[in-house]
């Protein structure tokens, strides 16, 4: 075997004690407390999820399931840059699921002062929920570089 | 001796430096961008369309070309000098940066003319020319044949001596081309089998497969940048502080744990992908964490290195030894400094890494903040470093102005401490990464965006000014100086006569460690991605 300094062996085993207590935590956060990363949710077609079914554009935008519980639908695409819809307003204390894919090229769709951060692709499905307890303006911003309009590329959510 | 090596290799640094000096122009634009100072409408005289397409050339220029230019140069000169062998198929090596310039020229076009402002990842469907991925591609064959190159004289010592220990320097080195040469397989097979046939038109595309394939290349990557400053660190920096290396078989523990563990931990930069499932995000997570214990252990053995060379200069106490280390040397501060920045990149990176917590961090300015601590400096800085006994060791000539050089080192120190404080902090308030952040402040942001992109710029500005100081050295030690100098590659001795174990010195466990930690992360995710593919995306064209 070969020789380790006495003080090098203690920085090894912080070291490993580190990484296994990070692991955990994150762990645990993750599969028992559900602060989760996305999951695979469902493939579409993008050059015909327009056209008809959940992102077609009569059912684009919010849809009340129960009170205080809503599923929102959005497409994201280039050229022009936006989110469609770019407005949505619910009362406080909602819990709503989003639902974003795109027409077109990468995107990101990150509602701001919150949590709810995912990468957008074409042909995917991206699934987030979140609930909203304090009322105001949130943009929901695109994350991703797709075109010279990226940075327009922007819409709200209105909590009263 | 070595004229020949000493000729490659000074093509390859010219290189490098040409596409850092181009490279680098863009970032204090980018910064200036961000506090509100948008200059890029008087660049169009010059043919630059937009900020997209200058963070681009920024991205590609700074981040692949200067790094695998310096790289595949300095792991060749360093394999051949400590080997004491020179080069047995020089025309390899030749060959190989022939390739490579004919690959850069091929992408550089579309580059300039903006056609392929799809930024470095180049995440399909954004579609630039065949020519522009084809040329990419010929610019990493040119580095693998380089890298044949390498291997070449590896194996011919090994069979002139037999049951030697190979020298550290030669091993590390090679480890790290082996390293390229199995992770680049991942974005070969995306250009070659996704990409090319797309851009003809014979079928389209699947995003959520060439992000995968792009970040099995996309991770090692930063370890191929990285592992040629830990040859550095571990393998002349000890001499330069006028001691010994702490511990050498930890050192080379360190780098095959590198190459084992590199690899196999792509997704912890598809968290947020909609088509991958959450426990093989998180398997790459915890690998992440693994591939972050060989970098506590050279933290480790590099400090204690430079402590055994500062109580050597006879430093006392418990930090009196810091004192006396040689903060006049430029190449010796200019890398000590690195080391610094990458500390803190290091952190920041555990933070990126840790999985969930990765929904606050992806895709927003605290990435480009994090990537500066690292490639930016803790890389970048070292490889300037190394210039600073580089080129006089290859010319002869003493370095043009010690003192110019300190200078720099310090003001890329403080300008980038400044600039990438701003970054992380704007990322935590929000602001996405790759955007014109002035422009986005108006859209969306909000009035506590102001300070931290004031940083950014102010930031941007000294890093300007210490580039522009870097490159005056540069030119000048290189064509200018007039005074004689010998300088020697430095080559540090280890501290304790130790006989190098077998199983550090065999290659055959760790490959084979290597392949099965790919197959077991990989494998599985990667045969589902391809069998259910949905090759639906056309190209876009949308800059
Ligand atoms: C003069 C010093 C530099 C300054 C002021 C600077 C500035 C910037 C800024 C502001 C961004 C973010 C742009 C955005 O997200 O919109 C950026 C991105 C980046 N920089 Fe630098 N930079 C400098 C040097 C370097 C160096 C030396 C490297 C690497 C060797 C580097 C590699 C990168 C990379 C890889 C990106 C990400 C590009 C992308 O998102 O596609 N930069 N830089
Ligand atoms: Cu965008
Ligand atoms: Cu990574």
């Amino acid at each position: 075997m070969i020789h380790i300094h006495k003080y090098e062996k203690w920085w090894i085993g912080l070291t490993i004690l580190m990484l296994v207590a990070f692991a955990t935590l994150v762990g645990v956060a993750a599969f028992s407390k559900g602060f989760q990363v996305p999951e695979p949710w469902m493939r579409v077609d993008p050059n015909t999820v327009k056209d008809s079914g959940a992102f077609s554009d009569a059912n684009l935008g919010l849809h009340e399931l129960a009170p205080g519980k809503y599923e929102a639908y959005l497409l994201a695409q280039s050229s022009p840059w936006r989110f469609y819809p770019s407005e949505l307003s619910i009362p406080v204390g909602s819990t709503v699921t989003f639902y974003v894919t795109s027409v077109d090229v990468q995107h990101g769709f990150r509602i701001q002062d919150t949590n709810i951060n995912l990468q957008i692709l074409p042909g995917q499905v991206s699934k987030a929920t979140y609930t909203f307890e304090k009322a105001g303006e949130f943009p929901y911003v695109c994350g991703e570089y797709c075109g010279v309009g990226h940075q327009g590329m922007f819409g709200k959510i209105v909590v009263k | 001796m070595f004229a020949v090596e000493k000729k490659i290799l000074s093509w390859h640094l010219v290189l490098a430096c040409v596409a850092l000096s181009i490279g680098t122009l863009f970032g204090p634009l980018q910064a200036l961008e961000h506090m509100g100072v948008n200059l890029y409408p008087a660049l169009q005289v010059i043919g630059i369309q937009s900020y997209y397409q200058g963070l681009t050339l920024h991205g590609v220029l700074n981040a692949l070309v200067w790094t695998t230019f310096f790289i595949t140069g300095f792991l060749m000169y360093v394999m051949v000098k400590t080997l004491n062998t020179p080069l047995s198929k020089p025309g390899l090596s030749w060959a190989g940066f022939y390739v490579m310039v004919v690959g850069l020229v091929m992408a550089a076009i579309p580059l300039l003319l903006n056609q392929a402002s799809i930024l470095y990842t180049m995440y399909p469907p954004l579609q630039a020319p065949w020519y522009y991925y084809l040329g990419l591609t010929l610019f990493v064959v040119g580095s693998w044949v380089s890298g044949w190159s390498m291997l070449a004289t590896f194996l011919g010592w090994r069979k002139q001596n037999p049951g030697k220990t190979v020298p550290f320097m030669a091993m590390a080195g090679m480890i790290t081309m082996v390293l390229w040469q199995i992770c680049t397989l991942g974005i070969a097979s995306e250009i070659l089998g996704l990409i090319l046939p797309w851009t003809f038109g014979l079928y389209g595309m699947d995003s959520q497969l060439a992000r995968t394939l792009f970040w099995f290349t996309g991770h090692p990557l930063v370890y191929f940048w990285l592992l040629p400053a830990y040859v550095s660190w571990y393998g002349m920096m000890p001499k330069q502080s006028g001691g010994k290396l702490f511990s050498e078989p930890l050192a080379r523990f360190a780098f095959w744990l590198f190459l084992i563990l590199s690899t196999p931990l792509g997704f912890h930069h598809q968290y947020l992908d909609p088509g991958v499932p959450a426990v093989w995000k998180f398997l790459h997570a915890a690998l992440t964490y693994a591939v972050f214990f060989p970098s506590m252990l050279t933290a480790f053995n590099v400090i204690a290195s430079m402590e055994n060379g500062g109580r050597a200069r006879g430093g006392k106490g418990l930090f009196g030894w810091l004192l006396t280390l040689p903060w006049t040397d430029p190449s010796w501060t200019t890398q000590a400094l690195a080391m610094i920045i990458f500390s803190l990149g290091g952190v920041g990176g555990l933070i990126n890494a840790s999985y969930n917590v990765n929904l606050v961090v992806h895709n927003t300015a605290w990435v480009p903040g994090h990537l500066h601590l690292t490639v930016g400096s803790g890389v970048t800085l070292t490889f300037m470093g190394i210039l600073y006994w580089l080129i006089p060791h290859l010319t002869g000539k003493a370095l043009w102005s010690k003192k110019l050089a300190l200078w720099q080192a310090w003001s890329w120190f403080v300008g980038m401490l400044i600039f990438s404080r701003g970054m992380h902090w704007i990322g935590l308030l929000g602001a996405p990464r790759r955007t014109m952040l002035g422009v986005a402040l108006g859209n969306y942001g909000s009035a506590d965006w102001r300070v931290p992109t004031l940083m950014t710029g102010i930031g941007g500005l000294i890093l300007f000014v210490s580039a522009t100081l870097f490159f005056i050295e540069v030119i000048m030690s290189a064509y200018f100086s007039k005074e004689k100098a010998e300088v020697e590659m430095p080559v540090a001795e280890p501290l304790h006569a130790e006989v190098i174990p077998a199983w550090l010195n065999n290659w055959q466990p760790w490959l084979v460690g290597t392949v099965v930690l790919i197959v077991v992360a990989y494998a599985p995710m990667l045969i589902q991605l391809i069998s259910q593919a949905q090759f639906t995306s056309p190209g876009f064209k949308v800059w």
